[in-house]
């Protein structure tokens, strides 16, 4: 059997190679699977794939040194390329078999993967054939890889490997030994675990579902159980739910699983549950998410039935603190719910105790609560729990998710999140308030959670407020729900409106659902039969007066309204008045006070202060002058925005099915897309005009210096490069940005190289561009920033400090979820690739690699790029002063670069940092010098995998240096294929005298496992050369990313 | 609960207790505040009564004045009463203590001279202080205690405004008694107001209406507005009279059917600026009445009369 000789000859070669951890490792294994001989099976292979994820960096380190001898003539770089390709996936495959380690970060994955295979072992039965057709596909082709290795360096790898080893698991002992830094320390774990899991996936050419059994306690509880496939995500699991209660209206709804006693985390729909809940049992709630301020404007009695139970819960637990007599009069609409009208005989024999009306029940309480009852004869079941809603909404408490904190000054306060925005509490009393119009920016950073807020009636700056956050992780729980009730309630779709386009900035997490306008809209077409559904314990319905209810006013709803005119009824003479309101941001203004436990700080100051002196001394003009601009920019902005705010809150919104329908489907064929996509590849290939003048020899010096530099640092805690990661991808985003605004609005683009001067203020998304000191080509100008921001980072890696690396101006989520959604899996992952290669000494063509990856990132598949790296940048000169100062001034550059960006795109952004999820390799191979810098890093992998490999013409040659060209025309065409799309953007300047033109092709390879990517991609470079015979390919980045199959034996 | 605003002003009894002799004879005078006119304190407190019980046709009950209290009639700080429950102040003074103290427990006559405001002295070796405490048990409300000895609480320093609770923290009222006042009436968010003059926050705003916040002109008084502004989830309009005096008056709905509400407030006798913008009010009637010698001891109408509805859920 194909499966068993796979497997007996890695064990040989980890026993050949591995000492006497492995084999210890070994018997235990065994003893836990002595019960289940077929499992043993796949046992084997969960271990021995995870070492592998593990020989990933070594691989990669090998391949540094393998690929000297690798390198070819740019003019064979085609075809070599597919070869080493191939090769590279070979050593990774064979590090696999090879090798073992017994490190704590091993450990757990195994136990992990022991636990959800139990599952799968029940129905080992059934799926056996199968399996076994999928394992054969898969040793088969472990066999060819393993030809392949051996050519090319054998005898070094089992040293290298060695060695690395030693370096993981000094690792993690020292990480284990950090418990200062808990948060820190859990999340390199996590990065290692899911390295495992996604190296152990990119073995797996062939997908096998297996599925965990999950369990979800519903709001009657009752318990609900499934099996789901073991990656789903949690959209699936949560879909699957609301199908078994029969709910439409879910959007208010959730799952939520308990990390720990007092830590509720909700159940991100885009998101893999395996990577979520980590090592956590496969249990759920199912909660109300975000309570309808409106319960009657819900279309279904059965979504009003769930809000019912959950406030039931609510109230029972005291989390919705109620007076005697609400606890009675909403006991009693209860019991008239689910029990009907009051009979005495029935009652008598009815034990109210079985009801929890209250946190502490009393005689007296139930008492009051069946006089109550007694009054609400000839209600409907639904019309009790209408009437229900109607007085639970009013609570003062009533969809308010508290969290503990503490203020500046150290006092135990708790923030409340709803639908108008962020209350503080000291003990019970609500001391400050701010509503969303307010809050400019929500950040945190370690595990503090900071708002920044626009600047009250006579002040000038915005404050920013910071809080204390048991943890890290409560800090980014508080962070993420802000960020999900503000787009909730406040937005009217998740995505960005194409003028707020830069509300994307920073910020991975994103909420991904219908927002309640959408819902509101979806609801208007629910078009079927009351579904019919039973009341935990209605027997009987009771006698349904017709008309009886009367339909209670939604005051609610038109509270923004009052205002206006009546003030102006009074504003006279003497007489003046003032609006006491609190939807709006502008009215807001005139509200200045501030709740005197509450740590104010005047914005720019904080900044610096945060932040470190220098970034702003150094980088004071630039800074500052757009920091002003910015607030013009902020203002203007946000005056259209609350504008359309308002509009939203106090209109219903026309009904626009199509228009949310397609917000419905966008985000979830992504999220499919994700899912099956399991190889995605970028593929970047530059291509140069003669003449154009590049210094990429130099730059490939540098870099090739820097590599060396980077060599040791590149050992550093994960954590360090998952800061990096973080902060690049923030910046990753900004470029992203600015590459949507070039490509829309070529026209403006060029009026602004022209002048090599930023844009006035005000013209919407180009003002970003005036974060860059100088002038540069459109794509160009974008990279700089990404690859500055990659510097830094990359320094940072070096100087390794566990959560250092956010600084106020711009917020970011860090991210202890290990993996990101696959659309944003890409990102980060070109980003850092660019990072790797951008040394400290950043050369233009790093640059323009950067922007290529920022492309990559908006489209999110395979790129080919025809790439004229002709950029040369003033630019340039700032960065290398830059880096030889230390590297959190470089960091807190870049983010303060981010931050304006922040600042101009919306109030309510949100930025965050994420913790490394992605394994990268940079493979650069510069023909003219026959040299080759492979710089690796091993950040922890999570989804995709990511394969840079650059490729640079020898011809062009370093002079680049200096002033940028006139741009005379930039253009960008885009054409679209069946699995491929290519995006071709030309542009042409003069520099000199001499006329350059830049064609720059990107070409988006998307495809499942069936397309040959490689032939694919030398089809595209075959291509480029016929449509531009003269011209010269200059540089050929290929980008691959692959979404790695997980959880298949 | 009923609808949101609504419960503002429901009310069908009012409750107010007499002037004593004690107001106006020294205790007043030697605090500082000008002296009393005590026939005309006496005949203002009459007239109120007479227009809480025949203007607005609320059932009045007259506690009679007590010589040992002689800030007694200003019963407004000693409870705060919304639907069927009413909360016992501990007001700040401790010479005040006595009208809260149930039977007349540590009622001893003492000279108080701290506050400069209200300075009183008690007389009567046997106080029947516990009147209002009684009155509005016999009333049917359920009576919450302040039981902590560190929270101090004005009735005149909480504002109602028919869907949440402002308590100013002034110099009479602390954090923990605020938070007394959260954690009795539970349906209700309740918000700290800073007081920066020295005042009760009900003595320069109060309810002109289910949505309209009245305020006087005062930096203080502005200052409050701007802070409930900020912390209310409900939009209020806010009406500013150019005295802080004006802004204390009372929004009453008697509950007749068709019969539109009626706002208690400061006649033009007293302050006659504040008038013509009283007038902006829509859908009140407006009741004036005046209590300028009443003022001089501290009183407001707000602190002369407690008014509850014995049937606030119906």
């Amino acid at each position: 059997m194909t499966t068993e000789v796979g497997s007996a000859s890695e064990v040989k070669k980890e026993s050949d190679q591995l000492g006497a951890d492995a084999t210890k490792e070994k018997p235990k294994e065994a003893a836990e699977n002595q019960q289940n001989q077929s499992s043993d099976l796949e046992e084997e292979k969960d271990s021995q794939s995870s070492p592998s994820a593990k020989s990933q960096s070594s691989t990669q380190r090998q391949k540094r040194q393998k690929d000297p001898s690798e390198s070819r003539g740019i003019s064979r770089f085609i075809p070599p390329w597919l070869k080493k390709q191939k090769s590279y996936n070979l050593v990774v495959a064979k590090d696999g078999g090879d090798k073992r380690e017994p490190t704590q970060a091993v450990v757990e994955e195994q136990v992990l993967d022991k636990e959800e295979s139990l599952p799968e072992e029940e129905r080992q039965a059934k799926g056996d054939a199968e399996e076994a057709a999928q394992r054969k596909q898969q040793v088969i082709k472990v066999d060819i890889e393993e030809e392949k290795p051996s050519v090319s360096s054998p005898e070094t790898q089992p040293a290298e490997e060695v060695r690395k080893e030693e370096r993981e698991e000094e690792k993690v002992k020292e990480i284990q030994e950090d418990k200062s830094e808990e948060a820190a320390k859990r999340e390199t774990k996590e990065v290692q675990t899911n390295e495992l899991n996604a190296e152990k996936a990119v073995q797996k050419a062939t997908k096998k579902t297996k599925s965990v059994q999950c369990k979800v306690t519903l709001l009657d509880g009752t318990e609900y159980s499934c099996d789901l496939e073991k990656r789903a995500k949690g959209q699936v699991l949560f879909d699957k739910v609301c199908e078994h209660l029969n709910l439409l209206e879910k959007d208010y709804f959730g799952l939520s699983f308990q990390e720990s006693p007092e830590q509720k985390n909700w159940l991100d729909p885009a998101k893999q549950i395996k990577r979520q809940l980590r090592n956590l049992p496969w249990l759920f709630t199912f909660n109300v998410k975000f309570y309808p301020p409106d319960p009657s404007q819900l279309t279904e009695d059965i979504t009003r039935y769930f809000l019912c139970l959950q406030l039931r819960q609510d109230i029972a637990s005291g989390r919705l603190p109620c007076s005697f007599v609400t606890h009675a009069l909403l006991g009693s609409y209860t019991l008239q719910a689910e029990l009907g009208d009051y009979d005495p005989e029935e009652h008598a024999s009815h034990d109210l105790s079985d009801f929890q009306f209250a946190p502490s029940q009393t005689k007296e309480l139930e008492e009051k609560v069946v006089e109550l009852h007694k009054t609400h004869r000839g209600l409907s079941p639904a019309q009790a729990d209408s009437q229900f809603l109607e007085n639970a909404k009013r609570l003062s408490m009533y969809g308010v998710d508290l969290h503990h904190a503490k203020d500046s000054e150290g006092v135990d306060i708790k923030l409340g999140v709803c639908a108008n925005g962020l209350l503080i509490y000291k003990d019970r009393l609500r001391i400050n308030r701010f509503a969303w119009p307010k809050i400019l920016k929500i950040s945190y950073k370690r595990s503090n959670f900071y708002i920044k807020v626009r600047p009250a009636e006579l002040e000038q700056f915005e404050s920013t407020i910071g809080f204390k956050l048991p943890n890290h992780r409560a800090a980014k729980r508080l962070w993420k729900v802000c960020v999900e009730h503000h787009t909730f309630y406040r937005l009217v779709s998740p995505e960005q409106p194409p003028k707020a386009k830069f509300l994307t900035l920073g910020s991975k997490f994103r909420y991904s659902g219908r927002t309640q306008a959408q819902t509101r809209q979806a609801s208007t077409l629910i078009d079927r039969p009351a579904p019919h559904f039973e009341r935990t314990s209605s027997k009987r319905a009771s006698r349904i007066l017709d008309g009886a209810l009367v339909g209670v006013v939604d005051q609610s709803l038109t509270k923004d309204s009052p205002g206006p005119g009546e003030v102006s009824a009074y504003g006279r003479g003497v007489v003046s008045t003032a609006i006491v309101q609190d939807g709006d941001g502008r009215r807001d203004l005139r509200s200045p006070t501030k709740a005197p436990h509450v740590h104010l700080i005047e914005g720019k100051k904080n900044s610096l202060r945060v932040e470190g002196d220098n970034i702003y001394v150094r980088h004071s003009n630039l800074m500052l002058e757009d920091l002003d601009k910015a607030q013009e920019d902020i203002l203007k902005h946000q005056a259209s925005i609350s504008e359309l705010k308002r509009n939203f809150m106090e209109s219903t919104p026309e009904p626009r099915p199509n228009e949310w329908e397609k917000r419905r489907i966008t985000p979830l064929s992504l999220q499919i897309q994700g899912r099956k996509g399991d190889h995605l590849f970028k593929d970047i290939l530059s291509m140069t005009e003669k003449h154009q003048m590049a210094a990429t020899r130099t730059v490939e010096e540098k870099a090739q210096a820097a590599d060396k530099k980077r060599a040791p640092e590149s050992e550093g805690p994960c954590a360090g490069a998952s800061d990096a990661v973080k902060s690049s991808h923030e910046t990753l985003n900004v470029v992203e940005e600015k590459k949507q605004a070039e490509v829309g609005k070529d026209e403006r683009v060029i009026t602004e190289e022209m002048n090599g001067k930023e844009l006035s203020p005000g013209s919407g998304p180009g003002d970003i561009r005036k974060v860059e000191p100088l002038t540069q080509k459109d794509s160009t100008s974008l990279s700089s920033e990404s690859s500055s921001s990659s510097e830094s980072e990359e320094e940072d890696v070096g100087e390794y400090r566990p959560h250092h690396r956010v600084t106020e101006g711009t917020i970011k989520e860090e991210q202890e979820e290990d993996e990101e959604e696959v659309e944003e899996e890409p990102s980060q992952a070109s980003q850092v690739v660019e990072r790797e290669a951008a040394v400290p000494e950043a050369s233009p063509d790093r640059h323009a690699g950067a922007s290529v990856s920022a492309v990559e990132t908006v489209t999110q598949e395979h790129v080919v790029a025809l790439n004229i790296p002709a950029e040369k940048s003033v630019h340039e000169g700032a960065f290398k002063q830059d880096v030889s100062e230390d590297t959190e001034d470089e960091q807190h550059k870049v983010n303060g670069e981010v931050s304006h960006v922040d600042i101009d795109v919306l109030p309510q952004i949100i930025c965050c940092s994420e913790p490394p999820v992605v394994k990268t390799e940079m493979v650069t191979i510069s023909d003219a010098s026959q040299r080759t810098e492979i710089s690796t890093k091993e950040v922890p992998i999570v989804q995709t995998e990511t394969k840079t490999i650059t490729y640079e013409s020898p011809q062009i040659d370093g002079g680049a240096a200096g002033d940028s060209g006139t741009l005379l025309t930039a253009q960008t065409i885009t054409s679209d294929s069946v699995s491929t799309t290519t995006t071709t953007h030309i542009t042409k300047t003069i520099k000199g005298g001499i006329s350059e033109t830049r064609i720059e092709k990107r070409i988006v390879i998307t495809g499942d496992t069936d397309i040959d990517h490689d032939q694919a991609l030398a089809q595209a470079i075959r291509e480029a050369r016929e449509q531009h015979p003269d011209m010269s390919v200059t540089r050929v980045v290929v980008h691959k990313e692959t979404e790695l199959d997980e959880g298949e034996e | 609960m009923g609808t949101p605003g609504e419960g503002l002003g429901r009310c069908s009894h009012a409750l107010i207790r007499g002037v004593p002799e004690s107001l106006a004879s020294g205790e007043g005078a030697g605090a500082g505040l000008p002296a009393l006119d005590l026939a005309k304190a006496q005949r203002e407190h009459g007239v109120l009564g007479g227009k809480l019980r025949q203007r607005l046709g609320l059932q009045l009950l007259e506690l009679p004045p007590e010589e040992s209290l002689p800030l007694g009639p200003l019963l407004g700080d000693t409870a705060v009463i919304q639907g069927d429950t009413a909360l016992i102040t501990r007001p700040w003074s401790p010479a005040r203590r006595p009208e809260v103290t149930p039977g007349g427990a540590g009622g001893h006559p003492r000279l108080q001279g701290r506050s400069g405001v209200r300075m009183s002295r008690a007389r009567s070796s046997r106080p029947k202080v516990d009147g209002v405490r009684k009155a509005l048990q016999d009333l049917g409300l359920r009576i919450v205690e302040m039981a902590d000895e560190n929270a101090t609480l004005d009735g005149t320093d909480v504002l109602f405004t028919g869907r949440e609770f402002f308590v100013g923290l002034s110099k009479w009222t602390n954090h923990r008694g605020a938070e007394i006042v959260a954690d009795t009436f539970r349906d209700f968010a309740v918000s700290t107001v800073p007081v920066s003059s020295p005042c009760h926050l009900r003595s320069f705003c109060g309810m002109g209406g289910p949505r309209t916040v009245v305020a006087g002109s005062s930096d203080a008084a502005q200052k409050a507005v701007r802070a409930m502004a900020v912390l209310t989830d409900h939009p209020y309009a806010s009406l500013t009279l150019p005295d802080d005096a004006a802004a204390d008056c009372l929004f009453l709905r008697p509950g007749l059917p068709g019969v539109l509400p009626f706002l208690l407030h400061r006649g033009g006798g007293d302050l006659p600026n504040s008038q013509e913008a009283l007038q902006k009010l829509s859908d009140v009637t407006l009741v004036p009445v005046s209590c300028s010698e009443l003022e001089k001891a501290g009183a407001g109408l707000s602190s002369l009369c407690l008014v509850l509805s014995t049937r606030p859920h119906s």
